[in-house]
């Protein structure tokens, strides 16, 4: 059973990094108009730019978190890069953004490749890497952005990284997870050239129309949209009751559920399943679409900054799940945590 | 679990197609309003009413409500 539970480890801070330029949801298929769209998925408009890689995004996030913290940088024992658009196939993009970012030498970075279920598993590998004390403080970047090459412009995806600021704390009640991985679904979301199994060849690049009558080429994501659905709304309700149920949490005693933002046909099938009220349940997805693994943290800073600044303990549930298939439940409380103005580039 | 409940379910995910076009040998992908988010919404109810989860593969195997009665309640057992 992927339970963990890990101890004095708390979170401090999060932040959100956007390109400024707004996208509105547009028509792309003859099947669906704008709104028809917009109804479904909820998705309004996102935040799209191919100026910034996900680590811009990342660094401007945590420059604008460590400052609001105070943090002196060369305390940041450990930087965690969650993502699937690395800077470079190699080296890994966490080593490029220690130097970037004036991080100490003696800092512990590591490329975790996970999407919507990855700042669940960011949060454990950074938070276990903390509990004895021996690092004190941690950077997680989580997030998705920029297109590898020309492809029509997708009206799920929005580009964003967060950072989110890890402290040891001795005493802090830390963190209890929940993982999973089904990797029979590895093609439900599938970039399926570029890695080492199919190498790119020229015709790889060429669009060709899709079964969903939108024009695709081999290195870009597809995605197998029933799958997936199917997946989320049968995977999460019931991710979420097994860590309740094995730490002996009270679904009422909850303050919000933060999920990844899938969709909102997706999410609002999970939130109904689990009966929640919806102002437990903030979506961020309106105007930033679904943000891959910054989805969770994106949610709190730009929903939820205001409710927590009032600084009462705060008890969370987030969500991540899909491609893989992958899925992560974490359960965290927030007690005066510093969240950073939506950083725009 | 009954077919005759089963089209009553699949029908109400429908909003324009009236409720008599729908019998066990309705070959649904041909239906008008028939789109993905029909599907999506088939595959939601699925789950909910009878705790089984359907692929894209069942969902295009299936030609008429029948067929997919048949593998919801094949998976079922």
């Amino acid at each position: 059973m992927a339970f963990l539970q890990i101890k004095n480890v708390a979170i401090v801070g999060m932040a959100a990094g956007v390109p400024k330029q707004v996208m509105p949801t547009i028509s792309t298929t003859s099947k669906y108009g704008a709104e028809d769209f917009i109804a479904t998925t909820g998705i309004a408009e996102k935040r799209y730019s191919n100026d910034y890689t996900t680590s811009d995004l990342g660094q401007a996030a945590v420059e604008q978190l460590i400052a609001d913290l105070s943090w002196d940088k060369k305390d940041v024992g450990a930087l965690i890069f969650v993502s699937q658009t690395p800077d470079y196939i190699l080296p890994a993009t966490s080593c490029v953004l220690q130097n970037k970012l004036g991080f100490s030498k003696d800092c512990y970075s590591l490329d975790i490749s996970l999407g919507c279920s990855g700042w669940v598993y960011g949060m454990s590998v950074a938070s276990s890497l903390m509990q004895t004390g021996m690092i004190k403080k941690a950077i997680l970047i989580a997030g998705d952005a920029r297109k590898q090459c020309y492809e029509e412009a997708d009206q799920l995806f929005g580009f964003a990284a967060t950072a989110t600021a890890l402290e040891y704390q001795e005493g802090a009640e830390g963190f209890q997870f929940h993982f999973g991985t089904d990797g029979s679904g590895y093609d439900a979301i599938i970039k399926p050239v570029g890695g080492t199994r199919n190498q790119v060849t020229a015709e790889d690049l060429i669009p060709k129309m899709c079964e969903d009558g939108r024009m695709r080429h081999n290195f870009q994501t597809q995605m197998k949209g029933m799958d997936v659905f199917a997946f989320g709304i049968t995977t999460a309700p019931k991710s979420i009751k097994k860590l309740l149920a094995e730490y002996c949490l009270e679904m009422d005693d909850m303050d919000y559920f933060v999920f990844h933002q899938a969709n909102k046909m997706m999410n609002e099938k999970i939130r109904t399943k689990l009966k929640l009220p919806e102002e437990k349940v903030p979506y961020s997805m309106t105007h930033f679409g679904n943000t891959s693994s910054a989805s969770i943290p994106i949610t709190i800073v730009t929903q939820l900054k205001d409710r927590l600044a009032c600084g009462k303990k705060t008890n969370f549930i987030g969500c991540g799940f899909g491609v893989g298939l992958s899925w992560g439940t974490i359960h965290f409380v927030t007690d005066n945590i510093v969240i950073s103005n939506l950083v725009e580039l | 679990m009954e077919i005759k409940e089963f089209i009553e379910n699949f029908a109400a995910q429908f909003d324009d197609t009236d409720a008599s076009v729908f019998t066990p040998e309705t070959v649904f992908h041909e239906l008008d309003e028939y789109s993905s988010l029909i599907a999506l919404s088939i595959i939601a109810m699925v789950d909910e009413e009878y705790d089984v989860t359907l692929k894209g593969d069942d969902m295009r195997a299936a030609v008429t409500i029948q067929d997919l009665f048949n593998t919801v309640k094949a998976k079922a057992e």
